[in-house]
């Protein structure tokens, strides 16, 4: 059973003018068979906080500790945490053109499983999985997120977490830029990998996400930290009252 | 004109010194060029021409004090549809493709014991010619002309390999309406130098498309110069070149337009891999082109890219692109030069994929473009070639771990 544990993070992210603080002091912890959303405001600093755990070179950790099992995840290189079993799915995917998505998810199957998959099984597994997923055969020869629509690379995410099954998935709004009925078939593949082995940390501004997967925990992020955690209700309550009265608090506290 | 998007480099260096180029375009026929290595001066080292290649490894090429009197074999195995004869310099046919423009080339010209004529009719099947170097220690000179009939369909692969010192001409003389695919490797031993003129003369309506693959030697310098002979010519140029420490990679293109309705499209992209307390790794790309007045709709574009993997090496690239007629479809010049792009490479780690894993992915997408020009399947599939080049690849990834 896997635990990914999140203490007094902080984080800055370099820029032409030097680091700038943006997480000031996360405490989170996701456990196997968790759904947790985290939702928050524009510039709050989640993806700063999924870079950050991904192993993004341009996030420094100025201090606390992120750990997997025990294990410290902030020594391990970014191949390494993906390995171990983190996996983020970006709210940019990046476009790697000439690689293509065959070879691509192919050399991250067998890095993730420590062995090449069998070809034949591999086929199918892949097929079956784009094919859930409503991503049409001619993807497998195409490069890597280069050209697709906002829409494709986040199903393309969401085919990447079916196929390496990590045990903690960071989705950094996997459901921004979907149209209805993408939102539907995304959720029901984000629903697929849930199950009491995998924990699962959710990043949405939106409770649209909320109604098709369910989370046991929601927090809301406001300047650079958890600033409330509550059930499913609270989604209910940003839903009708907005962040507003988290920034004020967040802003008051820093 | 817009540049097209290329694999492998960071997102800021995408169209990276683009615009006119800084010097004009000589055509063909303007520059001096002659059969005689003594009307040219011996290059000091600042010329347009030399400023960029360290004379001081050229074994004496430039200098006249090389002795030339080893031997670079020519191998042409027979097959039907191929002619091969030895000629002297007195051939009528030697010189159709075009005169020496420096110093080197005429130096081979004088000096060449034999020429190699190897002409191609109807469509043979892919023909593979390998010249050997004359052994280590060696200095030899050497001549080649490949040449097609009218409405011929050819595939050649033209390999070089070996040691020593080689100085020669190549001319490929296209008949009207004849197709050629050249694939041309420099996969020399590490001591070798090879300095070549190609001298690529295309024909009414003929096509040429070649692919040229730089690896292997000590110092590699390959000056082609096309010209139309005549309307509806289209020529595709694109090479490869991985320059290892210590290694110099020098390619110097002159495409002249200097007749109307002819296309040209160039796309060379180097890697290089230096290593601390050794010479850097280099490469050069000079890319003139030159659209003459009388060369109305002309359709050309030409693209460096250049991949620096690690420090301790160095890539030049001077794209000069000129035009003296207002009536062209489109042209369009551009070079980078980049290292690894971090964001891809993040994402791939982030999947599990170890760096250096992660990186010959990218180097590999980087060449693909160009490898994937010689044909797997079809009339004229090269697919051992092609699976011996990715071999070699793979081999300087290696090299360095990169
Ligand atoms: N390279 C950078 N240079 C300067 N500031 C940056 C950089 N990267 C991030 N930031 C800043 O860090 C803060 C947090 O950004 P982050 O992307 O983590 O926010 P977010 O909560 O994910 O926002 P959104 O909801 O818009 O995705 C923002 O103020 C952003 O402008
Ligand atoms: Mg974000």
């Amino acid at each position: 059973m896997s635990t990914l544990e999140i203490k007094d993070l902080h984080a800055s992210v370099s820029t032409d003018d030097g680091p700038k603080p943006i997480l000031r002091g996360v405490d989170l912890t996701v456990k196997a068979g968790e759904t947790h959303a985290i939702m928050g405001p524009n510039g709050s600093g989640k993806s700063t906080l999924a870079y950050a755990i991904a192993g993004h070179p341009k996030y420094e950790i100025t201090s606390g500790q992120v750990l997997l099992d025990g294990e410290d995840v902030l020594g391990m290189t970014v191949d390494e945490r993906a390995r171990a079993g983190l996996f983020l799915a970006m709210q940019y995917p990046v476009e790697v053109p000439g690689v293509s998505m065959a070879n691509f998810l192919r050399s991250a199957a067998t890095a993730i499983r420590g062995e090449a998959p069998k070809l034949r099984t591999w086929v199918k597994e892949v097929k079956g999985a784009m094919s859930d997923l409503g991503i049409s055969e001619e993807f497998a020869d195409r490069s890597v997120n280069e050209g697709f629509s906002g829409g494709e690379k986040k199903r393309h995410e969401v085919l990447q977490l079916a196929l390496l099954n990590p045990k903690i998935a960071i989705l950094d709004e996997t459901d921004s830029g979907l149209d209805v009925d993408a939102l539907r078939v995304v959720s029901e593949g984000v629903n697929r990998y849930r199950s009491p082995e995998n924990g699962m940390l959710l990043i949405t501004h939106y409770t649209r996400i909320l109604q098709h997967i369910t989370p046991d925990f929601v927090h809301v992020f406001a300047g650079g930290r958890v600033v409330e955690s509550g059930g499913p209700e609270l989604a209910d309550d940003l839903e009708k009252n907005g962040y507003e009265r988290f920034v004020r608090e967040a802003a008051a506290a820093s | 004109m817009t540049t097209p998007e290329v694999a492998g480099l960071a997102p800021e260096l995408a169209g990276a010194k683009e615009g006119q180029g800084e010097k004009p375009v000589l055509s063909a026929g303007e520059r001096f060029t002659s059969y005689d290595v003594e009307a040219f001066e011996v290059p000091g080292g600042r010329e347009e021409n030399w400023r960029f290649t360290p004379l001081r490894r050229l074994h004496g090429l430039h200098d006249g004090s090389a002795a030339l009197d080893g031997r670079a074999p020519v191998t042409v195995p027979a097959a039907e549809g191929v002619t091969v004869e030895t000629v002297g310099r007195d051939d009528a046919r030697i010189g159709e493709g075009g005169t020496p423009a420096d110093r080197v080339a005429a130096q081979a010209w004088s000096a060449f014991p034999e020429a190699t004529v190897v002409t191609l009719d109807g469509t043979p099947a892919p023909l593979t010619i390998t010249v050997e170097g004359p052994g280590a220690g060696s200095t030899a000179a050497g001549h080649l002309q490949l040449r097609t009939t009218p409405f011929a369909e050819a595939t050649v692969v033209l390999e070089h390999r070996g040691s020593g010192v080689l100085a020669d001409n190549l001319e490929v003389v296209l008949a009207d309406s004849s197709r050629l695919t050249l694939v041309v490797t420099e996969e020399w031993a590490d001591d070798a130098v090879h300095v070549s003129a190609q001298h690529l003369s295309v024909g009414r309506d003929a096509t040429l498309k070649v692919v040229a693959v730089s690896l292997g030697g000590d110092l590699v310098r390959v000056s082609p110069t096309v010209t139309y002979r005549a309307p509806g010519g289209d020529v595709d140029l694109v090479g490869l070149g991985y320059a290892d420490a210590g290694q110099h990679l020098e390619q110097r293109l002159l495409v002249d337009h200097a007749v109307p309705h002819c296309k040209s499209n160039v796309l060379y992209k180097n890697a290089l891999q230096g290593r601390a307390g050794t010479t850097d790794a280099h490469t050069v790309w000079i890319g003139d082109v030159l659209i003459q007045a009388a060369a109305e709709n002309t359709e050309t574009f030409e693209f460096n890219r250049n991949l620096v993997l690690t420090e301790h090496a160095r890539a030049d690239s001077v794209p000069n692109l000129e035009i003296e007629t207002g009536e062209i479809v489109s042209a369009g010049h551009a070079s980078a030069t980049g290292r690894f792009d971090d964001e891809q490479l993040f994402y791939l780690q982030s999947r599990g994929i170890p760096q250096d894993q992660a990186r010959r992915l990218v180097v590999r997408a980087f060449f693909g473009e160009i490898l994937q020009r010689i044909p797997t399947h079809g009339a004229g599939a090269l697919p051992a070639l092609r699976e011996r080049l990715d071999a070699a690849i793979e081999a300087e990834l290696a090299v360095t771990g990169v």
